[in-house]
């Protein structure tokens, strides 16, 4: 019995069961108790982490599906964050007395396409991977169906996502065409002597339907939209776990696939990285809604992740895991601030609504604070480290002149943060708050908390793992 | 000689009917452009001897989905001469694009051409002893049945999503419940009274 756990598969095969059995459980209770549903659905995650964590590696289908140190490692990350997101949304959609059962059954079948993504070792699994997990997100973003903004959100992201899914497929074709193989082992064996200029054309189509779903810069059009029109409770999730699903990928097609082309795709994705620095950056310093500017935000930080990519070195690979789990966590706990703020019913979703924070509610003002200085990158906070991680591969890798842009847009971005935290220390309170439902912040003074003082005892196990996780392609 | 007549006639009808279907005025003259293309593409499959995805393609292509889409055309009161608004405006950057992306596209179909394509690398080659139909059969539930059931997953979140998305329960909309039809009794249904000559009867 206890072999089955140790499966390679075992994960992916508890979500799956445990979503179809939720499924037809949710139907039957109905969503009156959606919150039995919710919270078993957290367990089954985060149960799903452990094995993910602790069982055998493992290739199976054929090498379709990869389990190594690298996804191992994305895997306890995406689940532990869909279990969060499944606990975050559920208290909001209670709260406005929405809840559905379907929730959390969305959230584990998302978990369970991120979970093949980062396990893709082959073109298939890995289109259909980004399918799994994209369609459940456009569910989620128009969730409050009979809010405009919500279907519209909704609306654009799925129309943006089938569109990007197109361009994906057309490369993928193209690379099996030049390739002859769907297998990143196969066909990273036919470009390690050099790619040819097919397997090349296919490889930037691939690049930008991954680019797309990550909403790096040029391909991110859809983010402030879908971050600002989307339910709070989504777009936390949108924003941690798919997206480090969908850095994995990437690295695992680039590193995994075509390793051999790497001088060719490095230069794509410098030139990606330095205009989402550019974009997110610029873009932010205009915004008045907060969710906008976290779109512009995470623009800006996707960026970074891709320069480790680029790096193209096992430190590189480690920088962006470390990253990504850093970025995650602040990004989690700023929006679970975001959720817990009210006046008069109404969400404060604008910066100007945030005016005298500090004397209403210091505790959250203070929240607010420590994330802010954190995703700016100050120093000793979580994002500071991060960044760290990041322009050391970099320079190792000598990738300097991108590494100055990156640090440059952190500078201009610092601006937009500061606003936060100028506006809600300095100003003058807009009107007082009446009563209000607002969500307990305990997962956003988690959050603050491990920016500062706990990631210091974080990084010295997530270091090693890390390296660990990174070292599964045998890079330099 | 045949085949290739064939194949070019068959290709021309595709892309010719795939322009009329971004070009036509009516909707409904586009989905069936759109079918006319689902034929002939279906044609140049047969010729490659991939039968069963002609079928395919003509089954579900044609049968469901292009079918589908006529119902939605003409069911939903779209003001298409609205939506073509823009068209204009937006002609010329959109043919910029359209005709870089065709130059590089055709710069790099050349370049591949000389070097002879994918030659040399390996192409998996048909079972001598099974039609293709059956040699599909062989391998979609052996050794891609781990796309086959993540395939089915993907439709199951579509299912709940249109679910979701859709599905409302009004509070006032009167449905037959059997049950309470069935357990209706008579004492609670009817009454008898014995109205006085001229009298209405009031309300019980």
């Amino acid at each position: 019995m206890l072999e089955l756990f140790n499966h390679p598969a075992a994960p992916e095969a508890i979500i799956a069961i445990a979503a179809l059995v939720l499924l037809p459980v949710g139907a039957f209770v109905g969503n009156a108790r959606a919150a039995l549903i919710s919270f078993l659905g957290i367990l089954v995650l985060v149960a799903a982490a452990i094995v993910a964590g602790s069982n055998q590696l493992g290739v199976l289908f054929n090498g379709a599906f990869v389990h190594d140190d690298f996804a191992a490692f994305a895997k306890v990350a995406i689940f532990l964050a869909s279990a969060v997101a499944i606990y975050l949304g559920h208290g909001w959609l209670a709260r406005r007395d929405d809840e559905k059962f379907e929730f959390p059954v969305l959230i584990m079948l998302a978990a369970l396409g991120m979970s093949m993504m980062v396990s893709a070792g082959d073109l298939i699994s890995l289109y259909i991977g980004v399918e799994l997990q994209s369609l459940a997100l456009y569910v989620l973003a128009a969730f409050r169906r009979d809010e405009a903004k919500a279907s519209e959100a909704g609306l654009k992201y799925f129309v943006l996502g089938a569109l990007s899914s197109g361009i994906l497929l057309y490369g993928v074709s193209l690379i099996y065409g030049f390739t002859g193989s769907l297998q990143f082992a196969d066909i990273s064996a036919a470009v390690a002597g050099g790619a040819g200029t097919g397997a090349v054309f296919g490889l930037v189509f691939l690049i930008c339907g991954l680019a797309f779903k990550v909403s790096a810069a040029p391909f991110h059009m859809w983010t402030p939209d879908v971050y600002e029109g989307a339910p709070t409770p989504m777009v936390a999730f949108f924003a941690a776990a798919p997206k480090l699903a969908a850095m994995v990928l990437f690295a695992r097609a680039m590193d995994a696939g075509f390793l051999g082309a790497q001088a060719q795709w490095s230069q794509v994705l410098m030139v990606i990285a330095a205009i989402s620095f550019v974009v997110g950056a610029v873009g932010g310093l205009v915004q008045k809604n907060i969710k906008r500017l976290l779109a512009y935000s995470s623009i800006a930080n996707i960026g970074y992740a891709i320069l480790g990519i680029a790096a193209g070195t096992q430190m590189g690979l480690q920088a962006m895991l470390v990253f990504m789990v850093l970025y995650m966590v602040d990004v989690t706990a700023f929006f679970a601030v975001i959720m817990a703020l009210q006046r008069n019913g109404q969400e404060m979703d604008t910066i100007e609504s945030l005016r005298g924070l500090k004397r209403e509610k210091p505790g959250k003002a203070i929240v607010l604070t420590i994330l802010s200085l954190s995703v700016l990158g100050m120093p000793p906070f979580s994002g500071f480290w991060a960044k760290y991680y990041v322009f050391k591969a970099a320079i190792g890798a000598g990738l300097w002149p991108i590494a100055v842009a990156g640090l440059v847009a952190s500078v201009v971005a610092a601006f937009y943060y500061l606003r936060i935290i100028k506006v809600m220390w300095f100003d003058e309170p807009v009107s007082p708050a009446g009563p209000s439902r607002a969500g307990p912040s305990w997962v956003a003074m988690a959050g603050a908390a491990f920016s500062f003082p706990l990631v210091l005892v974080a990084l010295y196990w997530l270091d090693p793992l890390a390296r660990h996780a990174a070292a599964a392609f045998g890079l330099q | 000689m045949l085949q290739a007549i064939a194949f070019y006639l068959m290709a021309a009808v595709t892309l010719g009917s795939g322009l009329f279907v971004i070009s036509a005025r009516n909707p409904v003259h586009s989905v069936l452009w759109l079918i006319l293309s689902f034929f002939s593409a279906a044609g140049l499959f047969v010729l490659m001897g991939a039968e069963f995805l002609a079928m395919l393609l003509v089954v579900v292509y044609v049968g469901a989905v292009a079918v589908l889409f006529l119902f939605v055309v003409m069911m939903l009161d779209v003001d298409f001469v609205r939506l073509r608004e823009g068209y204009a405006q937006y002609l010329p950057i959109g043919g910029v694009v359209a005709l870089l992306l065709m130059i590089e596209m055709v710069l790099v179909s050349f370049a591949v051409a000389d070097r002879g394509a994918a030659a040399g690398k390996q192409i998996v080659a048909a079972a001598a002893d099974a039609s293709n139909a059956e040699s599909i059969g062989r391998v979609l539930y052996t050794d891609y049945v781990y796309f086959f059931q993540a395939a089915g997953i993907v439709l199951l979140i579509a299912m709940i999503g249109a679910i979701v998305l859709t599905l409302r329960h009004k509070p006032h909309v009167k449905r037959q419940d059997i049950h309470t039809q069935v357990g209706r009794k008579r004492s609670n249904a009817m009454a008898v009274v014995t109205p006085k000559t001229g009298e209405g009867i009031a309300d019980q």
